[in-house]
């Protein structure tokens, strides 16, 4: 009997701190906020969710783009921030997954309430979360190559101002290859979206320059060894096109060289099979004497603009396109500068749109399809752009560097003219 | 390239996987056979195996052939006192009951590989071989001159590449003499054959198993130390060793290490030859079919006993 007292009475107790503390919990939680609420919109950040391949076969992108879209988010907040208001970003790693990167939009959407998604790379991903970025009613700002925004198979929310497409890059790239280096070319590329873009632009491209594609090889995008498919390439092969990604790219470079030896062909790449990965690295000797397409030159060139000095300074990296904490950690230079442009342009479409908050979304969209000068500057140091407001799709100057002494130097840039080619959609016509 | 060359090109390519898997293969083998446990975890000790040749080479960076000489001494030594300790923490707590060892080694997978990702990173690294020169190959035709030896476009391997092969063959002969030749191999062989018995005749039997999981661990990164310059090191490259290791396995009789070795030639020779000639989506397809025949036909898989 007296036992049961006790724990009867300890239970209650027991119970009576839990309430209190819970109680003081709730309390101290709402108060705050709605302290936050008080203030309104006028020094509420505008929160910028940003899906990171930080982990998966895209993390060297990751980590570039992660260090580029942050110097760029402190750039805007130093001048001001967005229409007065200082920009956050909310990163959250997608694992360069496709079904983790629609969770991660969707996070963005419901739960961390951010105005827009940006940030993603892979063309995998892109093509798995813009669907749910579309039925969400937020604005994908994507940094991906992929030509899928200007094809016409996403939606009127997804957009891809800061960064050319393959379907333009590669078709610009045919005659500097068909008239330099050859006109039978073997492709190799990695067998998702991205590089089937270029089996089939290029293909077309060059067989409107007179030269052919001998032969197709396909590498699944997650391949460790690659020995065994060179053997598919064919003898009269007078210029190898090579494009990987992933984790292994080293070993595919390093295996290719092994391969042919001394005897090579000429042999163009995009700058892709390198990212992240120095070009001094043992085994890559091979490439001397090669050319490479680059979004935007890794090395600085003798007639560096003001503008890429000034990018090169905010991001951290140096004149070999290295950090300038670390020699040995290479960016991804040719890619990331998208991640800075796209944030400039979403800061001008958002004072063009006077945007407030989520229900000015869709004004958003069309002050940047309004969009289509974007002129060589500290916003868009790669170089000048055109942006299609229809396809919602930007072009602009290519890049082919040849390596020499163990750098790439710039030797040919083609004009935003090259790059072009016929709407395939019209996104204007589009119902928000 | 014209059928010879490739072939040979193939077959080269398919040997290096066999050797590699061989090694791996074996670990999992020895792992099953002595302590009937089905270690999921395996594909993560080949990595830790990579990861840690590229840490001791990176720290101590004076000459390629030095740090990869230490790399392969210490990085199984490390990776095989690590399974050793975790089969004292985890599998000999739950009594290596069957079900339960299953759900303890995903789980370990998961914290390895974890692990790995937030001290190295999600970055590939490479290791540089100690040596690593190509060498072309030559071959024969008969021409318009008769009986030509040519120096086909491509026909090559590297140095290192045949070096891989060699050590995978000395390590496995090794392994060979101690299992049949020594005092620990006859402890071995008895706790595999009945571990009541040996435990009556004075094995310290828990003892024998956290020898034998360190063991299989260390096979595993010592397959891992010699790929890793050819390859490189990453977080994530675990999964297809453990696939392949288990197809290995079942092919050639779980706990049978000729079998092993036997079924490790036919799946890294099949994936070589098969993945040139057509596509490595193929040869994956058609080694899971060799498995789901095998079990149809022969359950104890080529060189293992029924009812073991």
């Amino acid at each position: 009997m007296n036992k049961k007292n006790t724990i009867i009475s300890s239970i209650t107790r027991r119970t009576a701190l839990k309430a209190l503390g819970a109680g003081t919990i709730v309390a101290s939680g709402a108060l705050p906020r709605l302290g936050g609420y008080a203030q309104a919109q006028s020094s509420e950040p505008i929160k910028i969710g940003f899906q990171v391949h930080r982990t998966g076969i895209g993390a060297a992108y990751g980590r570039w783009y992660d260090r580029t879209t942050n110097a760029a988010a402190q750039r805007i907040n130093d001048m001001g921030g967005i229409n007065g208001r200082p920009v956050e970003i909310i990163a959250e790693d997608d694992g360069t997954d496709p079904k983790r990167g629609a969770e991660v939009v969707e996070k963005f959407a419901t739960q961390h309430g951010c105005d827009i998604a940006f940030g993603t790379l892979f063309s995998h991903v892109v093509f798995g979360s813009a669907p749910r970025a579309g039925e969400l009613k937020i604005p994908y700002f994507v940094v991906s190559e992929g030509h899928h925004v200007a094809s016409g198979k996403l939606n009127r929310y997804t957009l891809q101002p800061g960064i050319t497409d393959v379907k333009s890059q590669v078709q610009a790239m045919a005659p500097f290859v068909s008239d330099n280096l050859g006109k039978k070319v073997t492709m190799i590329f990695p067998d998702f979206a991205f590089g089937h873009d270029h089996r089939d632009y290029f293909s077309e491209a060059i067989e409107r320059q007179g030269g052919e594609v001998v032969a197709k090889i396909a590498i699944p995008p997650t391949e460790t060894s690659f020995t065994k498919y060179f053997p598919n390439i064919p003898r009269d092969t007078e210029v190898v096109y090579h494009v990987m990604v992933g984790p292994a790219v080293l070993t595919f470079v390093k295996e290719l060289g092994e391969f042919f030896g001394p005897s090579r062909p000429e042999i163009f790449g995009f700058i892709d099979s390198l990212e992240a990965v120095d070009i001094n690295s043992p085994g890559l000797e091979f490439l001397e004497g090669t050319y490479f397409w680059e979004g935007m030159p890794r090395y600085a060139q003798p007639d560096q603009t003001s503008h890429d000095k000034a990018y090169r300074a905010a991001v951290g990296v140096d004149d070999n396109g290295a950090s300038t904490s670390d020699a040995k950690d290479v960016s991804t230079f040719a890619h990331m500068f998208g991640c800075w442009e796209t944030l400039n342009i979403v800061k001008k479409g958002m004072e063009a749109a006077d945007y407030k908050g989520p229900d000015d979304r869709a004004k958003l969209i069309e002050a940047v399809e309004a969009m289509s000068d974007m002129p060589l500057s500290d916003d868009h140091p790669q170089g000048a752009k055109l942006f299609n407001g229809k396809t919602h799709q930007a072009f602009g100057h290519q890049y082919i560097s040849k390596v020499k002494d163990g750098r790439l130097d710039l030797s040919h840039t083609t004009s935003i003219e090259d790059t072009f080619y016929d709407d395939e959609v019209d996104y204007t016509k589009q119902p928000f | 390239m014209d059928f010879g060359p490739h072939f040979l090109i193939a077959s080269l390519e398919g040997a290096i996987t066999a050797a590699i898997l061989a090694l791996t293969a074996m670990g999992l083998s020895i792992v099953f056979g002595v302590m009937r446990v089905v270690n999921v975890a395996h594909g993560e000790f080949y990595m830790l195996g990579a990861v840690i040749a590229w840490w001791v080479a990176h720290l101590i960076g004076i000459h390629p052939a030095l740090g990869f000489v230490a790399a392969l001494l210490l990085a199984p030594l490390l990776v095989g006192v690590l399974a050793a300790a975790a089969d004292k923490l985890i599998l000999q707590k739950i009594g290596y009951d069957p079900d339960r060892t299953i759900v303890g080694t995903i789980g370990l997978l998961y914290i390895i590989q974890q692990s790995t990702l937030m001290t190295f990173g999600p970055d590939a690294r490479p290791v540089q071989p100690p040596f690593n020169t190509r060498l072309s190959i030559p071959w024969f035709e008969f021409g318009d001159n008769g009986f030509e030896i040519i120096w086909p476009w491509g026909l090559g391997t590297t140095s290192y590449k045949l070096f891989v092969i060699f050590a995978a063959i000395v390590i496995l002969t090794g392994l060979w003499a101690v299992m049949t030749r020594t005092k620990i191999g006859l402890i071995m062989r008895a706790t595999q054959q009945d571990n009541e018995m040996a435990r009556a005749f004075g094995v310290p039997v828990e003892r024998v198993y956290a020898w034998v999981f360190g063991l299989g661990a260390a096979l595993a990164a010592a397959g891992a130390v010699l790929v890793v310059p050819i390859q490189q090191a990453h977080y994530l490259m675990g999964g297809d060793p453990l696939l392949l290791s288990f197809i290995v396995v079942i092919i050639g009789g779980l706990g049978s290490l000729p079998g092993t070795v036997i079924a490790a030639i036919f799946i890294g020779m099949s994936d070589g030859i098969i993945s040139v000639f057509f596509s490595p989506t193929l040869a994956k397809i058609i080694a899971t079919l060799v498995v789901a025949m095998v079990l149809v036909f022969r359950p104890q898989g080529l060189l293992g006993k029924a009812n073991p």
